[in-house]
């Protein structure tokens, strides 16, 4: 297996009595997109500052292309990074900005004139070097924050939460315009969210954070099928959990609000008589009996919301509810409040949560 | 609400009077050396007394020195505090607050004390070292004023991230200091620089104990021993003040703008 580019290697770091980061590892392959995914205060941020050389681990490594960097200086890694805030320069033009770095490193007026000129096509705003930060808008900083951090072509490119401070429209455009200008130049990325729609959309790998350690680590087909942890299932997506006590570990039979159903071989040494929660994702779930799914609940329509394209529908089963969208179609009237209803699934889509 | 307004222009007016009668009563007593005529005469004596010029030069370029000192002193001091030592403020506000309750006297009667002939650092031994202590306890005088107008300044930009975002791009902490910080607090440094060169042309107790020839001492003098030219000088040093406090209004308004206004 080829080295990766960016190796964590057991990084814990400690505030005071406080551990914030425990034992993180992670390895990035060259030209990697890898999302840190996670609630306030799980330690992303701080990991991608022990990166960035902000913060400096209390224990563990930090390898770049094979060199360490845990005790380097911010300013000879060669690392990259856009900000939440966008900490453009307010006294220098968007031009000037751009070139900040280029002039620090040395570089020639002519050759920094030239390579500003293409940051700023690659960012789509030609004409706007003359203009001062304040004259733009938070998208049009922060792509300019992005030009200034690619540059000087660093090695890593590093993005703290840069669509955090964004409007809704403008995050999407943006998270896709970074996307592909991160495959064009092929740059390793690390970027830090708490928006999961944002990690899942635009990363080739995911680590979901929790209490300062990796939760998991896969794609986001994996993290989103496959949660390896009860906190990732409940993090990513909206989920359903559901009550049951195994009634037949041997056929796989778990009673949920006194309705039997089947899950074969996914009980993972169970006995009969244990609670278990399990989850299932709303699109997993049909509203009415459905061909291919082999089992179904019971209950009554307890809330309906018309989103559009989408109904989203609430079914009480017991004392649970389940949520599951349906299509919109304009023939079929949506199901009314306090209609018997059944729903059905595949229980092979039912997660067992441990 | 008529009453209101009719009130606000009473206290205006009564306002404006408090300080523009005395000023006027000063112009209008500055004009009168030549008997029965109003004349700038006692502006002419002033203005051509080589005394004048010399004393003012002299702490003018004090002042400009005072200014340097200042804003290398306090400068990377409030921006160190601010970025990385938040907890110590309160005990640096206080510090440059202190010129403000020990007087000027104090202060040069501990500079004599300590920085004599017979001191491992003899300031007074001669001219140009007695300048330099001058100029040290302007700057001392200085400082609750150019702190604050700094660290006021500081408080307008995101001192951390502005840091972290040079540094991420290969800057040094000089580069950081010259090329980010110092331009975007520059009107801050600037009403500090204003308000210091005001001090220091009017100082009058440590160029006099320490028997340097500033503005401060002369205009003492002449208000001791004339009688139209003290009010003449009054007048000039009120206009310079006054000059002075307009220069900064007028740079703050040619300044780039987005150093008025960052992010």
């Amino acid at each position: 297996m080829a080295e990766p580019f960016l190796s964590i290697q057991h990084v814990r770091k400690s505030f005071g009595a406080t551990t914030v980061v425990q034992d993180f590892n992670l390895d990035v392959e060259p030209g990697e997109f890898v999302s840190f995914l996670g609630p306030s205060g799980c330690g992303k941020t701080t990991v991608l500052r022990m990166v960035a050389g902000f913060e400096e681990p209390s224990a563990g490594k930090i390898i770049v292309a094979g060199k360490d960097i845990t005790r380097l200086k911010p300013n000879q890694r060669n690392v990259g990074m856009v900000f939440q805030a966008y900490a453009l320069f307010p006294n220098l033009t968007v031009a000037q900005n751009i070139a900040f770095g280029l002039k620090v490193a040395g570089m020639p007026k002519a050759d920094t004139d030239r390579r500003v000129a293409e940051m700023l096509d690659i960012i789509k705003l030609p004409q706007m070097g003359d203009r001062y930060p304040y004259q733009l808008s938070g998208g049009q900083q922060q792509r300019i924050a992005l030009a200034r951090a690619i540059a000087p072509k660093p090695k890593l490119l590093l993005l703290d939460e840069p669509l955090s401070a964004l409007d809704a429209k403008v995050r999407v455009s943006l998270r896709e315009e970074i996307r592909s200008i991160q495959k064009k130049l092929g740059i390793t990325t690390i970027f830090v969210t708490h928006d999961q729609e944002e990690a899942l959309s635009i990363s080739d790998r995911i680590a979901v954070m929790y209490g300062g350690k990796a939760e998991q680590v896969g794609t986001p087909f994996e993290i989103y099928n496959r949660p390896a942890t009860k906190f990732v299932a409940n993090f990513v997506g909206t989920l359903n959990v559901l009550e049951g006590t195994v009634t037949d570990a041997a056929s796989g039979k778990v009673r949920v609000n006194s309705q039997e159903v089947a899950l074969k071989g996914k009980l993972n040494g169970s006995k009969t008589g244990d609670m278990l929660s399990l989850a299932l994702r709303p699109e997993a779930i049909s509203l009415g009996r459905q061909p291919g799914r082999d089992s179904s609940l019971s209950g009554e329509i307890a809330e309906v919301h018309f989103l559009g394209s989408v109904i989203r529908v609430r079914v009480g089963i017991g004392g649970s509810t389940v949520s599951l969208d349906t299509f919109n179609s304009p023939a079929t009237p949506p199901p009314a409040v306090g209609e018997k209803a059944e729903i059905s699934f595949s229980s092979g889509d039912m997660l067992v949560l441990h | 609400m008529k009453s209101g307004r009719f009130w606000a222009w009473v206290v205006f007016i009564l306002g404006a009077a408090y300080l523009f009668i005395p000023l006027i009563a000063t112009v209008e007593f500055s004009m009168r050396m030549r008997r029965g005529a109003y004349s700038f005469d006692a502006y002419q004596i002033v203005l051509g007394d080589s005394q004048f010029q010399a004393t003012f030069m002299y702490s003018v370029i004090a002042a400009i020195f005072t200014i340097i000192l200042g804003v290398l002193v306090v400068v990377p001091t409030a921006y160190w505090i601010r970025l990385r030592l938040p907890q110590l403020r309160p005990i640096v506000e206080f510090i440059t607050l202190l010129p403000l309750v020990i007087p000027a006297i104090v202060i040069v009667f501990g500079y004599i004390r300590m920085y004599g002939s017979n001191s491992p650092l003899p300031f007074l031994s001669n001219n140009t070292a007695t300048n330099a202590l001058l100029v040290i306890g302007y700057a001392t005088l200085a400082l609750p004023y150019m702190y604050r107008a700094v660290d006021t300044g500081l408080r307008t930009i995101d001192v951390r991230t502005l840091t972290e975002a040079a540094q991420i791009l290969g800057a040094g902490w000089s580069t950081i200091i010259t090329r980010v910080i110092l331009p975007n607090v520059l009107i801050a440094v600037l009403s500090g620089a204003f308000l210091t060169f005001a001090i220091v042309i009017g100082e009058f107790t440590m160029a006099s104990l320490l028997n340097r020839p500033a503005f401060g001492p002369y205009l003492q003098n002449i208000g001791a021993n004339r009688a139209y030219e003290p009010a003449a000088l009054a007048i000039i040093a009120f206009a310079i003040t006054w000059g002075c406090m307009s220069l900064i209004q007028i740079l703050s308004r040619f300044a780039p703008r987005s150093a008025n206004r960052p992010n």
